[in-house]
């Protein structure tokens, strides 16, 4: 499809030389080499805030380079923005997707074309380019009726249209259930064929193994190494992104299962905006001394959850909620914390934490309902900061002084504050949402291990996720999450991807036969 | 080259302590051209507006004075604004509070009523100025209404009430049919400090408002209440605090500060009810609120050097005839810079010089 360049043999697509971006005295990155070249699936590789942003930012025209070069076929190029990246081939796909709701499909596309040909000849090609790429779309459909893996493909499709030499994914099988991913990288693997580039941001080591030739590591903004991930392990691969061995989460050997903690029963709940999910009919039993795991695809429903159980929604009927025997659909937050409820939501700053405030300020946050920290009305500073300093042993919480504002924190460092902030408080039941969503492995191994040691101590702990394989590594039972609908949950040692991508496609696991048709 | 705002890593705090004093140095350099084209000298006019109110005894004790109503209002509406809540009427609230406490003044007038008059006329200006600002907290809450419109609207009607009564039913009947109620009597009055003077007690318990303000935020639940709403909503809702009753909360204590320090003015300074009894302090206490960095300290400062430009506004229309309203020009002016530097906090300047551009090479 792309006509070969005489050079593309011996010239590098794209080339970056020595690319080094500084943000005051941080160092996002630290003179970067890297040789993108036509028909390759190149993987970058890295935790959160390895600089990986950064560089595909910079490639892409959204943030200049404080120094070194870009070689494009060749030449060296200066990008002024987004739009002259497209115009010369090199096309983007956010993980965050930049939709309007409110629009259809087409017009959608059209907003994010710089083109002048008629909304008309646009609409025909969309379908055309979709039609081949085995993208199905329905140009005319509002975007918010559309699934989260829908929407990605719309991103991917604008992208696409612009027939570019050489396009960026920025984690995006991150929203997919199994069987979308492994459509996605039938796409990829075409787009290589016909003598594209790709470059894959991932953190997902298995993925990478599978689809890329070539994978860059970076870590801490250097470039660490450039590979051929098929010949490396997933354990080799992991160790030259965190730059040491990762712990081994252990569950507590002989933990009890005991009386159930949390009881939900036939939960209804309308949502407040109207493009929410609507809950329905949601009813689980969850035992203390267990992990239960809740699945699916972002946005089918788990963030009304999560609001329904922490009371930042009040259900109508109190017995559609029970912590440890008492009612409390009703309650506030404040009052189901002193029934022995913690939370943890999945946006860090903001929702767990107000982000300009000291971490005291916010230890107080949710401290202040069912603890020494309030006397009187007045704040009883030394506890808060107590409460800083235990999370900060306990759990390793790495910051620049003793009480520091929330947002100078890094994502992994705020998460294992946050996670220890709730748990310190001895919990009967831990209701918690992305608990490692872009934290770095190390914290995560450490936030992950703190959940199960709160199991093993008798709490009950519900985890949602979207990270099949944190779940598979922590949890006793997965549910999973659809439109609303919560499935039955399934025992861990039996739930494979496929079953559970299946259901996270809106398949009951009886019927497997239709799986394709429902979940397309 | 390109001047760009970057984003800082953490709050600055010593932007957040300087920001103000470079307001007031930009104001000041923006009010010597607007002095210069009034064909006034900026040296001349800015020590008769600066320099010559700190010079003598009548002045300062009229500085304070001024400044007593601008922090007791500015520290209540600085509780509004925290919680990101938006009382634009303490102008209002602080001409309800004059009236309500006038009543009893005016009722009680020749019936030798003991002392608990003027204690009892400072209670019911706190609580009618509460009540007023209650309505557009309500009118926010019950129906959302936009707080800014309503609150300010409710100012026109404060002011026209008063009107009607001191023309009307309270209009004093030796005054020779001028808009005013009689001189209160004097267990009636906000008694004076020193003898002779004209700073009165207000200016203590504007003080005593300060340190409870100083208090309540950097100690009590209540205060971090307030600011955590106002800095983060969604996280203040994950804590289990609740913003429609912290609306209802901080336009009632703003309301009854406002109030407050509109009896003690009357019952103080002024001495009887007529119109014009505020030259407009429930708006500059806007400007002495965020002067002051929303802090209880800072508006004790930032309402001290507010009073000093009315002063030195009155003496430089008498000295240089430059007329009164260059005052609000000058206030306004301030606020305006101050709102502008407080970006400096969270954003820095920073130039950008871009490497010189290549031919667009092959596309």
């Amino acid at each position: 499809m792309l006509d070969p360049t005489p050079s593309s043999q011996h010239t590098p697509l794209l080339q970056t030389i020595g690319l080094t971006k500084r943000y005051g005295t941080f160092l996002a990155n630290d003179s970067i080499d890297i040789d993108i070249w036509p028909r390759q699936i190149h993987a970058l590789l890295g935790e959160n805030g390895a600089g990986k942003s950064t560089l595909v930012k910079t490639i892409y025209g959204l943030v200049q380079p404080s120094d070194g070069e870009m070689r494009w076929q060749g030449e060296k190029m200066v990008l002024s923005g987004p739009s002259e990246a497209r115009s010369r081939g090199i096309g983007m796909v956010f993980q965050h997707f930049s939709l309007f709701d409110n629009l259809t499909v087409a017009e959608n596309v059209a907003l994010g074309l710089d083109g002048k040909e008629s909304f008309k000849d646009m609409s025909a090609r969309l379908e055309e380019v979709s039609n081949v790429y085995g993208l199905p779309l329905d140009p005319k459909r509002e975007v918010w009726q559309l699934s989260v893996g829908e929407r990605q493909r719309i991103e991917i499709v604008r992208a696409l249209m612009q027939n570019p030499k050489f396009l960026i994914l920025d984690e995006p099988t991150a929203v997919l259930t199994p069987q979308e991913a492994d459509q996605l990288f039938v796409v990829l693997e075409r787009l290589k064929a016909e003598g594209r580039a790709v470059l894959y941001i991932s953190h997902k080591l298995e993925e990478v193994k599978r689809l890329c030739d070539t994978a860059t590591i970076l870590r801490g903004g250097k470039k660490i190494s450039t590979c051929n991930p098929q010949q490396e392990t997933a354990a080799s691969l992991a160790r030259m992104m965190v730059g040491a061995d990762i712990k081994e989460v252990k569950a507590a050997a002989g933990r009890k299962i005991t009386v159930p903690r949390l009881v939900v029963n036939d939960l209804c709940l309308e949502p407040d905006d109207p493009h929410g999910v609507r809950l329905q009919h949601i009813s689980l039993e969850l035992m203390g001394g267990e992990i239960l795991g809740i699945a699916g695809v972002a946005g089918n429903g788990q963030d009304e959850l999560f609001a329904a159980l922490s009371g930042e929604r009040l259900a109508q009927d109190p017995g559609t909620v029970i912590f440890d025997g008492h009612a409390a659909g009703h309650l506030t937050i404040t009052e189901r914390r002193r029934l022995g409820a913690a939370f943890v939501p999945e946006e860090r700053l903001g929702h767990g934490t107000a982000p300009r405030m000291k971490l005291s300020e916010n230890a107080l946050l949710t401290g202040h309902a069912a603890s020494g920290m309030v006397q009187h009305g007045f704040v009883n500073t030394a506890a808060t900061l107590s409460t800083v300093d235990r999370a900060t042993e306990t759990f390793d919480v790495r910051k620049a002084k003793r009480d520091p504002e929330a947002a100078s924190l890094s994502g992994g460092n705020l998460q294992k504050f946050i996670v220890g902030r709730e748990i310190l408080r001895n919990p009967a039941v831990l209701v918690v949402s992305q608990p490692t969503w872009g934290v770095d492995a190390g914290a995560a191994a450490v936030i992950r291990q703190a959940l199960l040691d709160l199991a093993a101590s008798g709490a009950a702990v519900l985890v949602t996720s979207q990270d099949l394989d944190e779940l598979a590594e922590i949890t006793d039972r997965i549910a999973v999450m659809f439109h609303g609908h919560l499935s039955e949950p399934l025992p861990t040692a039996d739930a494979n991807r496929e079953k559970l991508g299946l259901l996270m496609g809106g398949s009951s696991l009886t019927q497997k036969e239709t799986a394709h048709a429902v979940g397309a | 080259m390109q001047l760009v705002l970057e984003k800082r890593a953490e709050r600055s705090t010593t932007i957040a302590l300087v920001s103000p004093l470079i307001a007031i140095g930009l104001t000041i350099v923006t009010m010597s051209i607007l002095f210069a084209i009034l064909g006034k000298n900026p040296i001349l006019a800015l020590g008769v507006y600066f320099i010559d109110p700190l010079t003598d005894s009548y002045s300062l004790q009229e500085i304070a004075v001024k400044a007593t109503p601008l922090v007791m209002i500015g520290i209540g509406l600085s509780l509004c604004y925290l919680a990101n809540v938006w009382n634009i009427g303490a102008e209002g609230q602080f001409l309800i509070g004059a009236v309500a406490g006038s009543w009893l003044a005016v009722k009680t007038q020749g019936t030798g009523a003991g002392y608990w008059v003027m204690p009892a006329m400072l209670l019911l200006g706190a609580v009618a100025g509460a009540l007023y600002a209650l309505i557009p907290a309500i009118c926010k809450v019950r129906f959302g209404a936009s707080e800014i419109l309503t609150s300010l609207m409710l100012v026109y009607v404060a002011d026209l009430f008063l009107d009607y009564l001191v023309r009307g039913p309270w209009r004093d009947p030796a005054g020779f049919n001028f808009p005013t109620t009689a001189e209160f009597d004097p267990v009636a009055t906000v008694p004076v400090l020193i003898e002779g003077g004209r700073l009165h007690l207000g200016a203590i318990i504007a003080l005593l408002v300060v340190a409870a303000a100083t208090v309540l935020l950097g100690k009590t639940i209540k205060g971090f209440e307030i600011r955590v709403v106002g800095a983060a909503p969604r996280a203040a809702r994950f804590g289990g605090f609740n913003s429609d009753q912290l609306i209802l909360l901080t336009f009632a204590m703003s309301g009854a500060l406002a109030g407050l320090a509109g009896i003690i003015e009357v019952a103080g300074p002024v001495g009887h009810l007529q119109p014009g009894i505020s030259p407009g302090y429930g708006f500059t206490a806007i400007i002495v609120a965020f002067l002051g960095r929303l802090n209880p300290i800072g508006i004790l400062i930032a309402g001290l050097f507010l009073a000093l430009t009315f002063i030195g506004g009155e003496q430089a229309q008498i000295a240089m005839k430059i007329p009164l309203d260059v005052t609000k020009v000058f206030q306004g002016i301030l606020l305006f810079y101050v709102l502008a530097c407080d970006s400096l906090i969270l954003y820095r300047f920073r130039l950008i010089f871009p490497s010189p551009k290549v031919s667009s090479g092959t596309a």
